[in-house]
């Protein structure tokens, strides 16, 4: 059994969505139930990949038991495990939190959900780039849908952006792992590393031109830069619980560049070693530019918590941009906190929109909500954690950025993140003393929110001060795995255990 | 060979480009097909061109490479399932914003 737990992040969400597609609408109790159990069941299991990837050891397991560099394989370190927890934990959040309604304005809302988790757990699972696509396309076919839940004009306007963009983006997936594929004769990420040590120097320009395109679509799911565009519009549209769950579509993006970059171009790599260095490094700088512009000149509350998402992408890819490891342990760090702050915060603002009735979440007076202190005391708990003052996670996540910028780096990171932090500092006290103190005198507005909205938006919260209170533990975990990800020999001797005399 | 299926998958691609930057939603999901039938064909020379030769491997050496053929079948599949559910959001995005502009705007029409 225990052999066969890597697999079960991809079979539990599988099973669990073909059982919740019976009927597509009605026996709401019955799929609420299935759904939260699997969820909860792949909790579970993360939690036990933890415990595994803990002990040091790199963990394979061979699909249909053909063994690598021929057959697909799930690889599992300490990265890919700490993803699948992230995730969990959000999930678990959203779940609830959609459980209180939301699921039951359209149709398929579970299976949905049950889906694109399986194309998240994939994605953070897989040691094939092939299998990779394949990943992507199921878990962006499930947020396609996903994003349309409910349906309604900005929805299907934001959609159409997303889709087309991403299709496009899923051609040049394709087109890059042909290159590399011609190039290398491989698609097993492992094989791949080991054979670009060696590769001809007539194949480097092949092989940059492919790296950089693979670039191009992770940074499209990133949303980096010159690639975001997509990103506000269809974060604000998205129905909470999918937006929340959406949160970690970008650390996707930034977990590919991250594995594929560190895996494939490092310094065995000769000439082509660190090649998409520069271009990370300066297009995250710019990001997060526009990303505190962005907050700034939100006029609605989810507009403004998606910018929030845009300047941790810039954080994050400054980190990986420094690439060394401790920077990589920094954004590691960051991610976790990141991924479940901004999470809550798209909860918490659909909570603060429905209360407010006709204003919405629009940073414009109303009138005075019926729960407004609960809400305002998770708005200023999420607030301070989200910009990163202490004494909660975001203020160590930064610190822990900050500090891992060498020499003229930190000329370019501090001013532009710290500047940054202000813009959302500047823009998230306005929207709060907007919609919690200047209200209009009048009757309350609003009615009492079902209970299990405020239990996801408490779960996804209660990590900042969680995150402070076991820093130790998890900075020591995340400084591992940064140490493991900058030796990826370890990992292509695991998986290719005979290479050497094949050679 | 080679040749042609070269100038066949580039126009293929110069023509998928145009019609993706369109402002129409019909011209944007042809684009989009004529796109990923250039990437098709593209992944499947990834192998090498091979003329005459077996399908997978076979005693005398000469044969094509078989994983490109089986990646082929999956980008297909996956392209198919794609284009359907595109023209679906496409024509909802039509009923809903009541012309067919890929920014669901009215005064841009020539």
């Amino acid at each position: 059994m225990m052999q066969h737990l890597i697999v079960l992040p991809v079979i539990v969400p599988l099973v669990a969505g073909i059982l919740l597609l019976y009927q597509r609408q009605g026996l709401i109790r019955y799929k609420r139930t299935v759904s939260i159990i699997a969820t909860a069941l792949t909790l579970a299991v993360a939690i036990g990949l933890v415990n595994v990837a803990t002990q040091g050891e790199i963990v394979y397991y061979a699909l249909g038991d053909w063994q690598p560099p021929f057959g697909i394989v799930l690889v599992l370190d300490r990265l890919s495990a700490l993803m699948l927890l992230v995730t969990a934990l959000l999930a678990v959040g959203a779940v609830v939190y959609a459980c209180a309604g939301d699921d039951e304005k359209g149709s398929n809302f579970h299976g949905l959900f049950q889906w694109q988790l399986l194309g998240i757990n994939g994605a953070f699972l897989t040691g094939d780039l092939f299998n990779l696509f394949v990943f992507f396309e199921v878990l962006l076919l499930a947020s396609y849908a996903l994003l349309l839940h409910g349906g309604g004009k900005a929805r299907i306007q934001a959609s159409v952006h997303y889709v087309v963009l991403n299709l496009a983006g899923s051609s040049l997936f394709l087109i890059a792992v042909g290159i590399l594929y011609g190039a290398t004769g491989t698609l097993n990420m492992a094989d791949m590393a080991q054979r670009l040590a060696t590769l001809p120097a007539e194949r480097q320009g092949l092989v940059t031109a492919g790296a950089l395109m693979l670039l191009v679509v992770f940074g499209l799911k990133a949303a980096i830069m010159p690639l975001y565009f997509w990103l506000p519009r269809a974060y604000a549209a998205a129905p909470a619980p999918v937006a929340a769950l959406f949160a970690i579509m970008t650390k996707v993006g930034i977990y590919a560049i991250l594995r594929v970059y560190t895996l494939l171009f490092s310094d065995s790599a000769g000439a082509l070693s660190a090649l998409e260095q520069p271009w990370v490094w300066w297009l995250a700088l710019v990001t997060l530019a526009v990303a505190g512009i962005g907050v700034i000149a939100a006029r609605d509350l989810r507009l403004l918590v998606a910018y929030l998402v845009l300047i941790s992408v810039g954080t994050l890819l400054a980190g990986v941009g420094i690439r060394t490891p401790e920077a990589i342990s920094a954004l590691l760090y960051y991610l976790i906190h990141t991924t479940l702050i901004t999470g809550g915060l798209f909860l918490l603002a659909d909570m603060i929109g429905q209360q407010r009735g006709k204003a919405g979440t629009r940073i414009v007076k109303g009138r005075p909500m019926v729960q407004g202190g609960g809400l305002a005391l998770l708005f200023f708990i999420g607030s301070i954690a989200v910009i990163g003052m202490p004494p909660l996670s975001g203020a160590i996540g930064k610190a822990l950025v900050l500090n891992a910028a060498e020499g003229t780096q930190r000329l370019w990171l501090w001013p532009l993140l710290l500047l940054a932090s202000l813009a959302s500092l500047i823009a998230l006290s306005r929207a709060g003393s907007t919609m919690f103190w200047r209200s209009h005198r009048g009757s309350l507005s609003g009615s009492v929110l079902p209970r299990r909205q405020w239990l996801g938006v408490i779960w996804l919260l209660s990590t900042a001060p969680l995150l402070v209170a076991l820093a130790g533990p998890i900075s020591a975990y995340t400084q591992a795995t940064a140490e493991q990800l900058t030796n990826p020999q370890r990992l292509i001797d695991t998986l290719l255990p005979d290479a050497e005399e094949a050679l | 060979m080679e040749t042609l299926y070269a100038i066949t998958t580039g126009v293929l691609t110069a023509c998928g480009l145009y019609l993706t930057l369109r402002g129409r939603t019909f011209p944007v999901v042809v684009g989009l097909t004529l796109t990923s039938y250039a990437v098709n064909l593209f992944l499947f020379s990834m192998g090498g061109l091979t003329t005459d030769g077996a399908t997978i491997v076979h005693g005398d050496g000469n044969y094509a490479d078989p994983l490109p053929q089986a990646l082929v079948l999956t980008a297909i599949v996956i392209g198919f399932a794609m284009t359907a559910f595109v023209v679906i959001l496409a024509m909802r995005a039509r009923s809903e914003a009541g012309n067919d502009h890929v920014d669901g705007k009215k005064e841009d029409r020539e």
